[in-house]
């Protein structure tokens, strides 16, 4: 089987999640007797083939266009198709980023193909590839297995696979081999515009070492003083999973989560987070991980050092007054 | 001008899930609106405050959807459309979307609007693919939509706290980034004035569309454990002092 891994970048820099994804791409490949390529696209990515062409590839793929150059759904997929149809692979593997949910979907039904997105992980099972992936909020798995002829399409959630496992070239360097591709600017129906951030967020949640985090279990904003409390007693910044700070409860800058930040403190403290997987992948990386919640088979306990299955409400205040004790 | 709002039923939040083979046991639970969709609803709702038009609720599924799409009409949507299909927990995403797609086709629309992704299975595809088989642009993860004349402006989340504006033709797929806006509650205004509002119902197998699958969920289950977690028991004050110990003595991370 060949194996192509669509790497990602934005301005030069790489979305280290595409290393994870070369990580998954090196293992199945091994588990399947597959050879495995990456493709890095854009324009001015020379560089960046060749970091990829380091790695245990058997070539890597460079697509470079003017209008490559911001990323469009359009060209990308304009791009890829060629590409796929050249190149014939029969996996293409992507990092489970906001810009591949953007385009890779479409890139596989213009191939009249589906695609298997957010997996965790994959079984060989005789030959056959089945893909793990969450449904229900992290509450079940699910097995999903493609239907009919390739190439088939699967992205891999961040954190699934480790970007320090990715093995290096055996004697030095793989081709990079340009591959041109026929893009039209009528093609491209949208325009990006301006990159930019938000006012800078006035807390480094990555710094933190202890963070208390809430999620829909808090159940109103006049709740959220006790947590705070809780916080300050243990010494640690107030966090939330992203319906509070959809709601407005607390900032944007305080969520944990895909859309938010990704923390890896010494503690952290949940509370009435169930663990849906947008927020697990912003604190998996924790040292300890406590959950309280009052349902039993919340996911997050899966992830848990320490659980306690019971109502926020009542463990909030005991805990800050223990704490208090401890001091 | 117009738009399609398109809204998905799923179990209820707090709802046990028993599950059957790839799926669950849909006779022991309650359904909701997906929460992701009620803000793609609520936009559209304001964009027709804005502009005018109409919002049409479409929603895929057996009868019980009707009752997601009867709180759309109520939220104040002016009309529903049901495709009915009682096994359409079977489909998908790419027969899901060419089902609708064939659904929206029939209907004069500006717009589409989508939620960013359903909480039950959670492919997050739908909008991208609705585009695609519809030939229209799309984006993703919207954050704010300004419309002028026959294009958009559009506020798109990047990750890290990264955003990008972009501009996009109409009409177009856009799905909309939970948090957009605050969304509404239905007045018991809205919920008589629904009671008068249409809804169409399209049988799924009528639109002619081949739904044959590209990927196929074998099964679910309740994931297996990566992490062995202590469970600490007790009074809410035993269980506070034992946390204190375990964090200050055998994590020490406090």
């Amino acid at each position: 089987m060949k194996i192509l891994v669509i790497a990602e970048q934005r301005q030069g820099k790489w979305n280290n999640t595409s290393f994870e994804t070369l990580a998954a791409a090196q293992q199945i490949a091994k588990d399947t007797s597959s050879a495995v390529s990456a493709l890095v696209i854009g324009k001015g990515v020379v560089g960046l083939a060749d970091e990829l062409a380091a790695k245990n590839v058997a070539e890597v793929l460079l697509v470079q266009h003017d209008l490559l150059e911001a990323y469009t759904p359009d060209g990308y997929c304009m791009a890829l198709s060629q590409v796929i149809a050249s190149a014939k692979p029969e996996l293409v593997l992507f990092p489970h980023t906001y810009q591949v949910r953007d385009f890779a979907p479409k890139l596989a039904a213009m191939l009249g193909k589906g695609m298997i997105g957010d997996c965790v992980g994959y079984r060989n099972e005789g030959g056959k590839l089945v893909f793990v992936r969450q449904m229900f909020q992290g509450k079940t798995a699910a097995d999903v297995t493609f239907q009919g002829a390739a190439p088939w399409f699967a992205s891999f959630q961040a954190g699934a696979f480790r970007s320090d496992l990715v093995a290096a070239h055996p004697s030095g360097k793989a081709p990079v081999n340009l591959v041109t591709v026929d893009l039209k600017p009528e093609q491209i129906r949208t325009k990006p515009l301006d990159l930019f951030k938000e006012a800078k967020s006035a807390v480094d949640l990555t710094q933190a070492p202890l963070i208390v985090a809430i999620g829909r279990g808090i159940k109103a904003p006049e709740n959220i003083p006790q947590a705070e409390a809780l916080a300050k007693a243990l010494g640690g910044e107030i966090a939330a999973s992203r319906p509070i700070c959809d709601e407005g409860w607390l900032p944007m800058e305080r969520q944990i989560g895909s859309s938010g930040q990704t923390v890896a403190p010494k503690l952290y403290l949940a509370l009435g987070i169930s663990g849906a997987i947008q927020h697990v992948v912003g604190m998996k990386g924790a040292r300890t991980i406590v959950a309280i919640n009052k349902d039993q088979n919340a996911p997050i306990f899966e992830i848990a050092d320490y659980g306690v299955v019971g109502d926020i409400f009542e463990i909030m205040p005991a805990l800050t007054e223990a704490l208090e004790k401890a001091k | 001008m117009n738009i399609i709002v398109c809204i998905k039923q799923v179990p209820a939040k707090d709802a046990p899930l028993s599950i059957a083979g790839n799926w669950i046991r849909e006779s022991d639970i309650g359904f909701e609106m997906n929460e992701p969709d009620s803000y793609a609803l609520e936009e559209a709702l304001r964009l027709k405050e804005k502009h005018g038009g109409e919002v049409i609720a479409l929603s895929m599924g057996p009868e019980r959807v009707k009752q997601t799409i009867k709180e759309a009409l109520a939220k104040g949507a002016d009309r529903g459309i049901h495709i009915a299909d009682d096994n359409f927990a079977q489909l998908d995403p790419l027969g899901s979307a060419k089902s609708i797609a064939a659904a929206i086709k029939q209907q004069k629309h500006d717009l589409v609007l989508t939620g960013l992704q359903s909480d039950d299975k959670g492919f997050g595809q739908t909008g991208v693919l609705l585009a695609s088989v519809l030939d229209v642009p799309h984006a993703t993860i919207i954050m704010a939509i300004e419309v002028d004349g026959q294009k958009m402006r559009l506020k798109r989340e990047l990750e890290a706290g990264w955003f990008q504006h972009i501009e996009c033709p109409l009409p177009a797929v856009l799905s909309i980034q939970s948090g957009i806006n605050k969304v509404r509650y239905a007045t018991l205004k809205g919920i008589m004035a629904a009671k008068k509002k249409e809804i169409t119902t399209i049988a799924r197998e009528s639109l002619g569309v081949s739904a044959e699958l590209t990927q196929k969920v074998e099964k679910i289950y309740v994931p297996t454990k990566t992490k062995k977690t202590e469970f600490l028991t007790g009074t809410p004050k035993e269980v506070a002092s034992k946390l204190v110990e375990k964090l200050k003595f055998e994590a020490r991370v406090i």
